[in-house]
């Protein structure tokens, strides 16, 4: 389980930090796939970086902590805070890149970056058992044995996607986050991607957390999810509460855009952009592009209020 | 197949070096203005070797012989690189009449020696330095190091020896000013007394290669530490020491040995200015001698030799290269 | 219009690495030695016996005077025009050789490319000190700093038509070369209003990489009194100056002075040359 508690990060620039991520609060449950959505540059890559606890300059929390607790190897129960989170990388979280095409070392067989994380987090089990584990893992995932004995370049692009899931999800760690994972990919190989996704989650019970600007890819597998927007959560609850009836404007614009069957009707696009990061809008950061915004919505911050049970939302509409 | 491409390609390109210095030797000889055979018997006059005109007459004949200048231009051009490929250099005037063949053997060791120590010497020095440096870019010690090779590097090579020299030979005697060996014996004493007398020379090389070494891997290593591949190694929990060798180092030193390759030629020619200066009994040395004494022969089986080394061995480095890169020998 | 100059030359200044703006300031001053400080040079620098010999340091020698009764501070700068003008002919030279073939070779592609590249690898290779080393020697000091430029032009062709080339083959195909080529334009226009902009930032580094390697070459070649005896240049000051023992006779000075100013001169313009890239690479923003 992880605890996200008014997380506030920033970047350090030459004209002073730029608050990425502002007064974020949720919880990520065990055994569940949880989905961050939005826009490019809302802030959910940045998210993930403090949730992994890949914190580097020019990034930085201002406020608030991330909470890990999970039950570890031996059976035992773990609590870490944002900065120790990085010793149970691989272990008990792990990490799948944006830009899993380029992720993978170009001069090692697939065999020995397996070996790598087995001699790292896995002291003293053995090589014998080590190769084998290896072998009947990727069995377990329907991938081809030999791939073990080639190189990156030498696979397709779908593959090194595939390869570096499974070695993701290769020591059973806890919690996976997934950071755009079928993004570059094509649509056939995307569908693909979520389902083993899915598979392995069902099997292992552990958490996945999936980052995506495509709300499609949330509908299909996530099981809750938040909408992020300039930064901060606009929803979160049940994925399929959420696209049946979506509380938050910028939720609904979101829903809107989507393609659905036997509809003929012209799409509606959301009309602007997101805003900038520097100087952001004051009150609500949705408001100048909210076709229901009213005056309160651009002089104070809604505030992220529970309007169900496990659905939060932050608007000045659902207060009244 | 691309493989078989690749090592024909090489060996083409070694073949063509030397045919290209076998040209640029043979042009330049009949570009230049004063007469080689006639600068020679007036050199064996003035050294006092008293000819009578008949003689000299049979001489100048079978010196033309044996320097290939009769003929036509072609047929000289492609008698000349007969001789040449059979190691064929001619008597040398210096040593009359020593064969320059002979000469060039007994000295081609000595700088093969202290070439290829100090090469592979200061490329592993400064390719470690370099990875240092790249990888922990942000570090003091790694600026410093920097900053140093930068001022040492683009000083042309005479400079550092001189000032080797200077410091190490007139200002304080440390080291004899010229080295000298004893016929080699496999024993204990010979060796260290080998080493105490090509320190200085194989200093002065080192210093300046190192300081090459250094630049380029720290360029390389800075990028490499930036691509995804590194960054994602920190995040799968890996040790700084896994992902400085092996994300790191080995995705940078690929291009370093492709770099030696390059460098080879450089680095001759640097320890020809080495052993002239420093008067190390090497194939440079013998470069020395064969100014001195306008002994073209000589001069152009060094300079033959020379080109001939240089292209081998960059042709071996460039044949081991596949072997160490999976890209090009899995594909 | 000259103010807007100003802010702008402010600008680029700012935004360059410390290490480009120490660079410059050498290779400024050093082009300042030769090529305006070298006109008031007061007549033959190497002709002897015009001063008194051995004198120290003062106002009227400012490096005092030698063994020959040569102004040292005279002779330098005379050296250091020479070395500097040698390295920029070979420079230019070969820059703009190596680029015309190398946008050649690039754009024909084929057969003809093959051939110009494997001439280009092997003259690569082959070491050019011994050659030169046999063409100095052969002459013995007659060689004038020309010849020996065009040795080292036929030396140093090869770099840049490497790198013209690779550039031609990636600009081949954009699109804009295509449309240009399909809407009738000739070749020649197409490489100059296209292509040459493209090549030419990288040309500039090499320009200064060549200057460098051009000066290296003929010091080297002269410090072994293999290059023109006659013309005094950096490497030719010290083969004089070790040829009457200066180093014996403790004339710090005369061999020093060469000596510092080849090894600054050589620092700067490599800190111009690694500065440069640098510049260029974070300008196209990576």
């Amino acid at each position: 389980m992880m605890r996200i508690e008014n997380i506030s990060a920033q970047y350090q620039t030459i004209t002073g930090p730029v608050v990425s991520v502002k007064d974020v609060n949720f919880t990520i449950n065990d055994d569940e796939i949880f989905g961050i959505a939005g826009e490019s540059g809302c802030g959910k890559s940045t998210l993930l970086k403090v949730l992994y606890d890949v914190i580097q300059f020019p990034l930085e929390i201002a406020n608030g902590r991330v909470v890990l607790d999970y039950t570890d190897r031996s059976g035992q129960r773990r609590t870490l805070h944002s900065g120790e989170i990085k010793r149970a990388w691989w272990d008990a979280i792990s990490y799948v890149p944006q830009a899993a095409m380029s992720v993978l070392n170009p001069v090692y067989r697939i065999d020995e970056q397996f070996y790598e994380l087995f001699r790292r987090h896995r002291k003293g089990e053995g090589e014998k058992a080590m190769r084998d584990r290896v072998v009947q893992y990727l069995g377990e995932l329907d991938l081809p044995v030999d791939i073990l004995k080639s190189y990156p370049h030498q696979l397709s692009g779908g593959m090194r996607q595939r390869v570096v899931i499974a070695m993701a999800t290769f020591l059973q760690p806890n919690m996976i986050f997934a950071d755009e994972p079928t993004t570059a990919l094509d649509v056939v190989v995307q569908k693909s991607i979520l389902m083993m996704l899915m598979e392995l989650q069902s099997r292992m019970h552990n958490t996945l957390v999936i980052v995506s600007h495509d709300m499609g890819v949330h509908y299909q597998i996530t099981n809750r999810m938040g909408i992020m927007y300039s930064g901060s959560l606009m929803e979160l609850g049940n994925t399929e509460d959420i696209f049946s009836n979506p509380l938050h404007p910028y939720t609904q614009m979101l829903i809107g855009a989507l393609p659905k069957v036997g509809d003929k009707s012209t799409r509606e696009g959301i009309p602007g952009g997101p805003p900038s990061l520097r100087n952001p809008p004051p009150g609500c950061r949705f408001a100048p592009r909210c076709k229901k915004a009213c005056p309160e919505c651009s002089q104070s911050v809604p505030k992220f209020v529970e309007v169900a049970p496990g659905r939060f939302a932050a608007c000045h509409l659902l207060g009244k | 197949m691309r493989l078989t491409k690749f090592i024909l390609s090489r060996i083409m390109v070694w073949l063509l070096t030397i045919l290209v210095g076998i040209t640029v030797v043979f042009f330049l000889q009949r570009m230049m203005p004063s007469d080689p055979i006639e600068t020679m018997i007036s050199k064996m006059t003035s050294m006092g070797t008293n000819l009578s005109p008949e003689a000299l007459e049979a001489m100048r004949e079978s010196l033309r012989r044996q320097y290939g200048l009769e003929g036509t231009l072609f047929e000289q051009y492609l008698s000349t690189i007969t001789r040449l490929v059979h190691f064929d250099f001619g008597l040398s005037m210096a040593n009359y009449p020593t064969p320059v063949a002979q000469m060039i053997g007994q000295a081609l060791p000595y700088t093969v020696c202290l070439l290829m120590t100090t090469t592979i010497l200061s490329w592993i020095i400064g390719n470690a330095i370099g990875l240092l440096a790249g990888f922990k870019k942000n570090k003091w010690y790694s600026k410093t190091l920097e900053t140093v090779s930068m001022c040492i590097y683009p000083t042309p090579y005479f400079m550092v020896a001189l000032v080797i020299m200077i410091l190490m030979a007139y200002v304080k005697q440390w080291f004899p000013l010229v080295p000298s060996f004893d016929d080699f014996t496999f024993t204990w004493a010979w060796f260290s007394d080998a080493v105490y007398n090509s320190f200085m020379p194989a200093l002065s090389l080192m210093l300046v290669g190192t300081g090459w070494w250094i630049i380029s891997m720290k360029a390389l290593s800075s990028n490499v530490a930036e691509e995804e591949y590194v960054n994602y190694g920190r995040m799968k929990g890996l040790t700084e020491a896994t992902i400085g060798y092996r994300y790191v180092f080995r995705n940078s030193i690929l291009s370093q040995v492709t770099a030696l390759a390059l460098h080879i030629g450089g680095a001759f020619g640097g320890s020809l200015m080495c052993e002239i200066i420093f008067g190390y009994p090497g194939v440079g040395q013998m470069v020395n001698t064969a100014i001195n004494n306008s002994d073209y022969n000589l001069l152009t089986g060094v300079i033959f030799i020379s080109i001939f080394a240089v292209a081998t061995a960059t042709l071996l480095i460039d044949l081991i290269y596949p072997l160490i890169d999976p890209r090009i020998r899995n594909s | 219009m000259n103010e807007g100059y100003k802010a702008s030359f402010r600008q680029i200044w700012k935004s360059m690495s410390l290490r480009f703006k120490i660079g410059l300031c050498i290779v400024a001053f050093f082009l300042v030695i030769s090529f305006v400080l070298y006109w008031f040079s007061p007549g033959d620098v190497m002709a002897l016996s015009t001063y008194k010999r051995n004198q120290p340091l003062s106002w009227e020698h400012p490096l005092g005077t030698n063994r020959q009764g040569q102004d040292i501070f005279w002779l330098l700068v005379e050296s250091i025009h020479n070395s500097m003008v040698v390295g920029i002919v070979v420079a230019i030279a070969a820059t703009v050789i190596g680029v015309l073939i190398g946008l050649f070779s690039g754009f024909v592609g084929g057969a003809v490319d093959r051939v110009i590249m494997f001439i280009c690898d092997s003259i690569i290779v082959i070491p050019s000190l011994p050659i030169l080393i046999l063409m100095g020697s052969m002459l013995r000091g007659r060689a004038s700093l020309m010849m020996i430029a065009g040795i080292l032009i036929l030396f140093n062709w090869p770099w840049p038509a490497r790198q013209a080339r690779s550039m031609a083959l990636t600009i081949r195909e954009r699109e804009f070369v295509n449309t240009a080529r399909f809407s009738g334009e000739g070749l020649f226009k197409i490489v100059c209003v296209e292509i040459v902009p493209h090549v030419l930032s990288w040309a500039m580094a090499n320009f200064v990489n060549t200057v460098l390697v051009a000066i290296g070459s003929e010091a080297s070649l002269a410090v072994l009194g293999l290059s023109s005896t006659t013309t005094p240049t950096l490497g030719n000051m010290i083969y004089w100056a070790r040829q009457y023992q200066a180093i014996m006779l403790k004339q710090w000075v005369w061999i020093g002075s060469p000596v510092l100013a080849t090894s600054i001169m050589f620092i700067g313009l490599f800190l111009t040359y690694t500065g440069y890239n640098e510049y260029v690479a974070k300008k196209r923003g990576r």
